[in-house]
C-alpha cells in the first residue's frame, strides 16, 4: 500500500456496529433471543484504498455490507461516511450521499431488471439523480460502456442476451455511473467461471486506478481477495479476528481461524500435509460461545480463552489480531 | 492397469426452444480400477452431463444419447435393461451431488434414507442395516451418529449434509464413485474436512471421478485429469505433466488465470472472449477464437484428439505431421 494511501483521510469509518436480528416466538412475538449478525465491528476505508473482508457463509459479512448501504438495521455503533453519521443524516443528505457509494452485487442473474434495456439500466441514476437529460443519455451510456469494455452495440438489448461475464460488466457499469467514491463489492466475482472472473477482477481494478475508487471486497475466494486488496479483514462469527495488510494476511497470519482459512484452500503446487483441518462446525450466531468465539474449533485454545473475550491488538504496524495467545504461537 | 470404466465417443444432445443444444460431443475417456480422475472445464462444458450419462441420468426428452458406449466391466451402461442399471446403481456405482439439500428427500429422516438405500441392495433385516448406517455415520465424522439418524436433512449444516451424502455414497462399497463439484457449495474449511474424508474413506481399490472447475482440488485429489471445452475432451494427462506441460493451449490458460497465494499480486492473466454457444458451435478448433496460438488450420477443419499413452489432446499442435511451425 503506499503512503498517500495510508495518510489520506477515513472514507467510511465503522464503530462498535452491532447489527441484531431478533427471533421472535410465541403468540405475541415476544424477541426471544437475536442473531448477532454482526456484533461489535470496527474499521475504516481510506480514499482510494481497497479493503477485503473474508470469512465463511454466515459471518456477518453481507449484513455488514447490507447495514453500511441502511438495507439492514443497526442496533447500535456508527457508521460514518466522510465524517457524517449516515444515521443521522436527513434525507437529502443521504441522497447525495448515495452517489457516493454504490454497490455490485454477487449474481448478475437476478440484480439486472429483465425489463429494462441496457441503456435505462445504467443510466437510471444518472437521470434519478438529475445529471443527465435525456437528450445526453447515449452518450453517457456508450462512456460507460466503454469504461467496461462492452460495445456500444449493448445499448439496446435486454441482460437475458449477455452472458454471465457480460452482465456482471453491466453492473460495473451500474456501479460506476455516478462516479462514486466507494464501491461494495459483495462477491462480485463469486459467481463467474476462473477465466472471466480475472477479466472482471482486472476490469475492477483498471477502474480503480482510472477514478480513484475505494473498494470494500467482500468475497470468500481468499485468493482472489490477495490479488485485488490493500488490506484484508477477516471475519468470523458476527466480528473481526484479523485485519491487516493483505500480504502478511495470507503469507503470515497470526489468528489461528486465519491460519486454518489459509492453509485450507487447496493450491495448485502445494501438497495438502500441512493443512489445519478445523473440527466441527460454526457456532449459531443466535447464541455465541462465551469468551473468544473461535475457542471451539481452535487447537490452542486454553482455559482463560472460554473465559474472557477478545478484542483487537496490534501485533505489527497497520496489523492487528484479536487472540490472547498471539505472542506465543 | 486394468480399465474399470470406458466412455467411447459419447455425443449427448438436448432439444430446447432456440435449437438443439451440444452438451457432449465425442467425449471419450477411462478410469482405472482405483484411480481418481478429475473432470474439469468451465461451466457449461459438458461435464456434468458426461458424469450423468454413465448412470444415464440425462432426463429424455429434452436430453438425448446420441451415440457413444460406456463399458463398465464388460457391459454398455447405455444398452443394459434398467432391472441391471437399478442394481448398479447405488451399489456399483454411487454419486455423490453438489448439492446434499436437493439430493436428499427433505420428508424422510437421514436413518430412513440410509437403512433404505442398504435394503435395497443387499437381503439384511433393518436392524443390521440400522446398525451398520449409525457406523457409516459415526465414521464420516458425524457427532452423536445413534441420535443423527433421526435427523431431517434441514436439521444439519451443509457440511454435516455432505458428510451424510458421502456415508451413503460409500457404504455399500462401491467400485466407482462419481462426485459431482462435491464440495463446491461449502466453505473452505469444510471443504478441506471434506476432502480429507473422500480420501481417507476411499479404499485402494474403489475409483473416483471427481468433477469439478476448481483446480486446486484437482491437484490435491487427483492421478489423472481430462480437461473439457465446449462440449469436447480438449486434453487429457497424468496430474503432474499437466502442469507442468500443458499440451492444450486452454489448459495452459486456464491454469495461468487461477488466482493464486504467492507470487505476485495484481493483474491477472485472461483469457479474452467467450466459449462459443453450444446451440451453435463453429467448424474448425472451438477454442480457436480465444487462441494466442492459432493458425490456419484451427479454422479450417476441427483438430481430432492425439492420443498417445494415455495422454491425449486436441490441438494441431499435438500432431505429429503438422510441419509447419504456427505464428
Amino acid at each position: 500500500m503506499s503512503n498517500a494511501v495510508a495518510t489520506s483521510p477515513a472514507l467510511l469509518k465503522i464503530t462498535d456496529l452491532k447489527t441484531w436480528f431478533p427471533i421472535r416466538r410465541g403468540v405475541f412475538s415476544r424477541t426471544v433471543a437475536h442473531v448477532r449478525a454482526v456484533d461489535g465491528v470496527s474499521l475504516e476505508i481510506r480514499e482510494g484504498e481497497t479493503l477485503g473482508l473474508v470469512g465463511e457463509s454466515g459471518c456477518g459479512k453481507t449484513t455488514l455490507a447490507r447495514s453500511i448501504l441502511g438495507l439492514d438495521p443497526i442496533q447500535s455503533g456508527s457508521i460514518a461516511f466522510e465524517g457524517q453519521a449516515l444515521h443521522t443524516m436527513r434525507s437529502e443528505d443521504l441522497r447525495r450521499m448515495r452517489r457516493d457509494l454504490q454497490v455490485i452485487f454477487q449474481d448478475p442473474f437476478s440484480s439486472l431488471n429483465p425489463r429494462m434495456t441496457v441503456i435505462d439500466i445504467i443510466t437510471e441514476a444518472l437521470i434519478v439523480h438529475g445529471l443527465i437529460g435525456n437528450a445526453d443519455r447515449e452518450t453517457a451510456a456508450i462512456e460507460l460502456l466503454n469504461d467496461v469494455g462492452l460495445g456500444h452495440d449493448s445499448l439496446h438489448r435486454y441482460p437475458h442476451e449477455f452472458s454471465g461475464g457480460q452482465r456482471q460488466r453491466i453492473g460495473v457499469a451500474r456501479a460506476i455511473a455516478l462516479k462514486p467514491k466507494l464501491i461494495l463489492c459483495d462477491e462480485a466475482v463469486s459467481a463467474l467461471d476462473v477465466s472471466v472472473q480475472a477479466q472482471v477482477v482486472n476490469l475492477l481494478m483498471d477502474l480503480r486506478e482510472k477514478y480513484n475508487l475505494a473498494y470494500l471486497f467482500i468475497s470468500h475466494d481468499l485468493s482472489v481477495v490477495r490479488h485485488v486488496c490493500d488490506r484484508i479483514a477477516v471475519m468470523y462469527l458476527g466480528e473481526l479476528v484479523e485485519i491487516g495488510p493483505a500480504e502478511a494476511i495470507i503469507s503470515a497470519p497470526r489468528h489461528p481461524y486465519t491460519r486454518a482459512l489459509v492453509s485450507a484452500i487447496p493450491q495448485v503446487g502445494v501438497e495438502g500435509k500441512g493443512r489445519i483441518v478445523l473440527t466441527g462446525d460454526v457456532p449459531s450466531p443466535a447464541s455465541p460461545p462465551p469468551g473468544c468465539r473461535f475457542h471451539t474449533r481452535c487447537a490452542h485454545a486454553l482455559d482463560a480463552c472460554r473465559q474472557s473475550e477478545q478484542a483487537l491488538k496490534d501485533v505489527a504496524r497497520a496489523h492487528q489480531v484479536a487472540c490472547m495467545r498471539v505472542d506465543e504461537l | 492397469m486394468d480399465t474399470l470404466l470406458e466412455i467411447e465417443d459419447l455425443t449427448v444432445r438436448f432439444d430446447t426452444d432456440e435449437g438443439t443444444l451440444t452438451a457432449v460431443e465425442g467425449v471419450s475417456l477411462s478410469i482405472g480400477k482405483g484411480e481418481t480422475l478429475g473432470l474439469v472445464g468451465e461451466s457449461g462444458c459438458g461435464k456434468s452431463v458426461t458424469a450423468m450419462s454413465i448412470l444415464r441420468l440425462i432426463p429424455s426428452p429434452p436430453g438425448r444419447i446420441e451415440s457413444g458406449r460406456i463399458h463398465f466391466h464388460d457391459r454398455d451402461m447405455l444398452t443394459i435393461p434398467d432391472q441391471d442399471l437399478r442394481e448398479i446403481r447405488g451399489k456399483s456405482i454411487s454419486i455423490i451431488f453438489q448439492e446434499p439439500m436437493t439430493a436428499l428427500s427433505p420428508l424422510k429422516r437421514v436413518g430412513h434414507q440410509l437403512i433404505e438405500a442398504i435394503q435395497l441392495h443387499e437381503d439384511v433385516p433393518k436392524s443390521d442395516a440400522a446398525r451398520r448406517a449409525v457406523e457409516w455415520l459415526g465414521k464420516v465424522g458425524i457427532p452423536d451418529p445413534a441420535q443423527r439418524m433421526q435427523s431431517y436433512p434441514f436439521q444439519l449444516s451443509g457440511g454435516m449434509r455432505q458428510r451424510v451424502m458421502i456415508a451413503m455414497a460409500l457404504m455399500l462399497e462401491p467400485e466407482l464413485i462419481i462426485a459431482d463439484e462435491p464440495t463446491t457449495a461449502l466453505d473452505v474449511t469444510v471443504q478441506a474436512q471434506v476432502l480429507e474424508l473422500i480420501k481417507a474413506m476411499k479404499r485402494d481399490e474403489t475409483s473416483l471421478l471427481l468433477i469439478t472447475h476448481d483446480m486446486g482440488v484437482i491437484w490435491e485429489m487427483c492421478e489423472r485429469v481430462t480437461v473439457m471445452y465446449a462440449s469436447q475432451v480438449v486434453e487429457t494427462a497424468a496430474l503432474r505433466d499437466l502442469f507442468a506441460r500443458p499440451r492444450h493451449p486452454y489448459t495452459e490458460a486456464l491454469i495461468r488465470s487461477i488466482p493464486k497465494l504467492t507470487g505476485a499480486r495484481g493483474e491477472l492473466e485472461t483469457i479474452d472472449g467467450q466459449v462459443p454457444s453450444p446451440l451453435a458451435y463453429p467448424g474448425g478448433c472451438r477454442f480457436r477464437d480465444r487462441c494466442c496460438k492459432a493458425f490456419e488450420r484451427c479454422e479450417l477443419e476441427m483438430p481430432p484428439l492425439y492420443e498417445a499413452d494415455r495422454v491425449a489432446a486436441r490441438c494441431f499442435l499435438s500432431d505429429p505431421n503438422q510441419s509447419v511451425p504456427p505464428i
